[in-house]
């Protein structure tokens, strides 16, 4: 009696913990969502109102007049989907060869996979806005998409959690007459489900706000991706910050649910990590 | 054994071809000059362009969010004009959108026509990357005079001229009529000192409703308006000196500190707590503000009957005077479609009606016509005084190296505001700096 | 025989590697050398680039902004990765269990990651705001001094460290969870039955097997934190007073305000070489703890 009592004693705790740690990461959405919901032309007060006086979605419709919302909403999607769609596949290609392969060169390849890490993208962007203007790329989706196919974070990220595969289930394939790529797709891919779902969410969430690099690449608003398009909400001089904030709960709102659906294979991954 | 080793080849083949299938590179952009795509509110007038038309990139801070109608107004009435010419808009918020300017240059694609500000322009046209405008505006009799003459003086260089003025715009005192009524306090009028200011201010500050008398930011440009006030300036005439820190000028920068520290009759950024102060003014928070001319349509709907003065001088008044330009670039390939945008946009009677209309600051224009119309919009009522500021107009300092200088002063006038120097010191301190910074 | 074997080898090699290796060599490699070489040079970007040799780097060594931009950053770094590793992993630790409702305080932690930083910074701005802000309330409600916070040259890094901590919790949790499920019930079921308390499971288990992740999670980290910038760039812009001035802050100044591409790319280069260096010993440590693969 004594020992079940005192793990329940435990978990509540552990409930109220998380709770409570919870509910201070929801505050910021919540008021995101509430001013988002106030009219245009409210205006900030000290100390800030958390619920409004009156709820309108009239700041979504002002959005949706000033900028081309539908098309930059579609934009962003096609870039973000060709993007992760890019990443999960090279990183876990590149992520195989430098986990499960024996190679020369492989470790001195993974650091400059790193080191690539290591510059500051604000400085870098000028070169590459000056290659993708070579290669005729400005101003087109492949300018747009082409940096983001490849990610040497995603890639890191993915070798470490292969290099927790067990040697067993390598060797068992092998025995049963596997080749690299039937290792790749049938031990080492499975195994690491939770890292390509974190992943996966991850290029979702990096591609979808990436601000500096479409700013640069477009020109045209035909190919505007969405937090560019709603930089132009804040003025040079005054903010519309009800507008601001229904922009940011647009955003936001997709990759909330991507995550959603992403943590059905964080469950599926810990199911199938008891394989034979 | 072969077939073992060709299959890894396959599959690489297979994902190259993949990759190609998506990623062609298409010819660069030979723009289809369709009219705006997205556009919600798209001018009815946007003509099928000629067979040789020519597009034409206007790259601009200004137009967006609020003013992307109005910029469509005026482009359609252009192309009905001139049907062989398309402009283009690219918007870019105010805080990248130099950032973005100068990429767009350094990779050779530089819009055919853009925006700058005073500041900007200095830089840019020194770095030869505008096209000399005179030979063009010699060309048109009387074209120089279509213009306010120190807008237009202020965008020529070496005797050359680079930019034309699209708009100018000033800083005058705002100030809440309710609050002066209730505190019994008669009106700015055009010859306050700050010694008017200062008695009136300390009347209207209320802690307890949360009220402050004054408010401006010590920050450079507010400095030297404020140090010209005095008399002094950062630079000497010719520019070779720098007297940032005499008696007058450290005179001034104590004024603006002290109503902030010493008097307490304006709030400290900690009092502000990150709401503008265009905000604070609306919440009836403030009374008498310095703000620019551009917030008159953000006040329109304010809660309460407001004005505008001059602003109180010490020695002397002084105003500020700003002005944005559209300039035409040095590589563009169409100069001739180019400078007849630039030109109609600044100038032309119908682009300069629809500013006015709008509210979209004040073309700088020699026509006092067009302004009988803006002057009796209200509110404000007083609007001459924007006019009247303009005899006390003084411009910044500017210096090849612009932003070193204004963020070094920025730093060392938020050292004094916060107390940690005084404002000799910040001065000393700014005056050898801004000196390592001149040739 | 054994040529016919390399040329297997690379053949898998090729598949595996070239897609990646490819995009990264010709769209991250190529402009981060570019930008080596710019460090040679002076560029406006409106002019073409003037070549000045290593006169960026000497004026690196005497640049009193940049030697007090690294301070602050190795401030923040020194409050932010201690905080953000020890709590992320005790929340991935608690969220690790087959409990109802998990799910939901899981996506909660994510909210702060993929909000915009304009909007979580104008909030942190109010909650720690000196008079009105929360922090500072329940600060005063246990009698504890109640800062400046953001307008206070002492306290604006500490409120930036954490607001940063608290919005990449979300990210450091999902990072640890995804390595913890990835181990096995199995050795735990074992330990239990073995006798072994929650403890010993987390010092025997856990943590060695969670190796691999918690030495990817510090390395992110730690790059991430040496470029800190948004949220530097939206809550005090460097200030006040040049209170939170952080190198990659420097190098936008230089690069963009400045007209000085050429010094910006040097200070990137700096940027770099410290972070290669701490990582390099990060890696010489990981060696030599891990066991034998």
């Amino acid at each position: 009696m004594r020992p079940r009592g005192r793990a329940r004693l435990l978990t509540t705790l552990r409930y109220v913990a998380l709770i409570l740690s919870g509910a201070t990461m929801i505050l910021p959405f919540l008021w995101m969502l509430t001013t988002s919901l106030k009219p245009p032309g409210a205006v900030l007060t000290i100390p800030p109102e958390i619920l409004p006086r009156q709820i309108s979605f009239e700041s979504y419709a002002r959005v949706a007049a000033t900028v081309p919302l539908l098309r930059m909403f579609g934009n962003s999607l096609v870039v973000t989907v060709a993007c992760v769609a890019g990443q999960l596949t090279t990183s876990a290609l590149a992520a195989y060869a430098f986990a499960r392969m024996r190679w020369r060169g492989r470790d001195t390849l993974f650091l400059l996979y790193l080191a690539t890490l290591m510059v500051p993208q604000q400085v870098t962007i000028t070169p590459l806005f000056i290659l993708m203007q070579r290669l005729g790329w400005v101003d087109s989706y492949q300018g747009l998409i082409a940096p983001g196919l490849v990610s040497a974070f995603g890639t890191f990220l993915l070798r470490q959690a292969m290099l927790g595969v067990p040697r067993e289930y390598e060797e068992a394939a092998l025995l049963d007459g596997g080749n690299h790529w039937t290792l790749f797709r049938h031990v080492a891919l499975p195994l690491v489900g939770p890292a390509l779902a974190t992943l996966a969410v991850l290029a979702t969430m990096s591609s979808w706000n990436s601000f500096l690099w479409p700013l640069f690449i477009t020109r045209d608003e035909r190919l505007m991706t969405l937090p560019v398009g709603l930089a132009l909400l804040q003025g040079r001089y005054t903010t519309e910050w009800s507008m601001v904030m229904a922009g940011a709960v647009i955003t936001v709102l997709p990759i909330i649910l991507i995550y959603l659906a992403a943590q059905r294979a964080f469950v599926r991954g810990v199911a199938l990590s008891g394989l034979k | 054994m072969l077939a073992r080793s060709l299959r890894p080849l396959a599959l690489l083949t297979l994902l190259l071809a993949m990759l190609a299938a998506c990623g062609a590179p298409q010819a660069p952009a030979a723009q289809e000059p369709a009219a705006p795509a997205a556009e919600p509110t798209a001018a009815p007038a946007a003509q099928e362009p000629a067979q040789d038309a020519v597009t034409i990139r206007y790259f601009t801070f200004s137009a967006a969010p609020d003013h992307l109608d109005s910029l469509d107004q005026m482009i359609a009435a252009f192309e009905t004009a001139n049907p062989d010419i398309d402009v283009q808009v690219e918007t870019a918020p105010f805080d990248q959108y130099f950032t973005k300017l100068q990429t767009l240059i350094a990779g050779g694609t530089a819009p055919d026509v853009f925006e700058l500000n005073y500041e900007n322009f200095v830089s840019y046209a020194s770095k030869g990357v505008l096209a000399d405008l005179t030979p063009l505006a010699a060309a048109e009799p009387g074209f120089a005079e279509r213009f306010y003459p120190r807008a237009y003086e202020a965008f020529s260089r070496d005797g050359k001229q680079y930019g034309l003025p699209q708009s100018f715009s000033n800083v005058v005192l705002f100030y809440n009529k309710e609050l002066f009524d209730a505190k019994g306090v008669a009106y700015p009028t055009a010859d306050w000192t700050w010694e008017d200011e200062l008695a009136a201010a300390q009347q209207l500050t209320d802690p307890a409703a949360g009220v402050w008398g004054s408010y401006s930011p010590v920050q450079f440009w507010e400095f030297y308006k404020t140090a010209a006030q005095s008399g002094c300036s950062v630079l000497s005439e010719d520019g070779s000196t720098v007297t940032i820190n005499e008696p007058a000028c450290v005179e001034s920068l104590t004024w603006m500190v002290d109503k902030i520290n010493t008097y307490k009759i304006a709030p400290s950024d900690a009092d502000m707590a990150g709401v503008s102060d265009g905000d604070l003014f609306k919440q009836g928070k403030i009374a008498m503000l310095r703000t620019g001319i551009w917030m008159f349509s953000a006040f329109a709907d304010a809660p309460f009957a407001w004005d505008i003065a001059l602003e109180p001088g010490n020695t002397q008044k002084a105003h500020h005077f700003f002005a944005n330009a559209v300039a035409v670039s040095a590589t563009t390939p169409h100069q001739e479609a180019a400078w007849k945008w630039a030109q109609f946009f600044t100038s032309s009677p119908s682009a300069a009606a629809i500013r006015v209309e709008a509210s979209w600051e004040l073309p700088a224009l020699n026509d006092q016509e067009l302004f009988d119309d803006w002057l009796a919009q209200t509110p404000p009522e007083s609007r001459e005084v924007v006019f009247q500021a303009l005899d006390t107009l003084v411009t910044p300092p500017v210096i090849e190296q612009q932003s070193q200088m204004q963020d070094a002063v920025n730093t060392l006038l938020e050292q004094a505001k916060l107390g940690q120097i005084t404002p000799q010191e910040a001065l000393d301190q700014a005056q050898a700096e801004i000196e390592a910074l001149l040739p | 025989m054994s040529g016919a074997r390399r040329l297997h080898q690379i053949g898998w090699l090729a598949l595996f590697l070239l897609p990646g290796l490819s995009g990264l060599l010709l769209f991250t490699v190529l402009p981060i050398l570019a930008s080596l070489l710019l460090t040679l040079f002076q560029w406006d970007l409106l002019t073409p680039p003037r070549f000045v040799g290593l006169d960026n780097y000497a004026r690196l060594l005497g640049d009193r902004e940049f030697w007090a931009a690294l301070s602050h950053t190795l401030g923040f770094i020194a409050g932010y990765l201690p905080l953000v590793m020890l709590l992320g992993l005790g929340v991935a630790l608690a969220l690790n269990a087959p409990l109802r409702g998990l799910g939901l305080i899981r996506t909660a932690f994510f909210l702060p990651v993929v909000s915009s930083w304009v909007a979580v910074a104008l909030l942190w701005s109010w909650l720690f705001n000196p008079r009105y802000g929360l922090v500072n309330y329940l600060l005063g409600l246990v009698g504890l001094p109640q800062p400046g916070w953001l307008f206070d040259p002492a306290w604006a890094m500490p409120a930036i460290v954490l607001t940063s901590v608290w919005k990449d919790l979300g990210f450091v949790v999902v990072l640890f969870l995804a390595g913890l499920q990835a181990i096995p019930q199995d050795y735990y079921e074992a330990a239990s039955l073995d006798g072994a308390g929650r403890w010993a499971q987390l010092r025997n288990i856990t943590l060695p097997l969670l190796a691999p992740t918690t030495f990817f999670v510090t390395i992110i980290s730690l790059i991430n934190s040496f470029q800190v910038f948004d949220q530097v760039w939206v809550m005090t812009q460097g200030g006040p007073a040049g209170a939170t001035t952080v190198l990659v802050e420097r190098v936008v100044r230089h690069a963009f305000s400045y007209g000085e591409m050429g010094y910006a790319a040097t200070i990137s280069w700096a940027i770099f070489a410290l972070v290669f260096v701490v990582t390099l010993i990060q890696l010489r440590l990981q060696r030599k703890g891990a066991a034998d693969a």
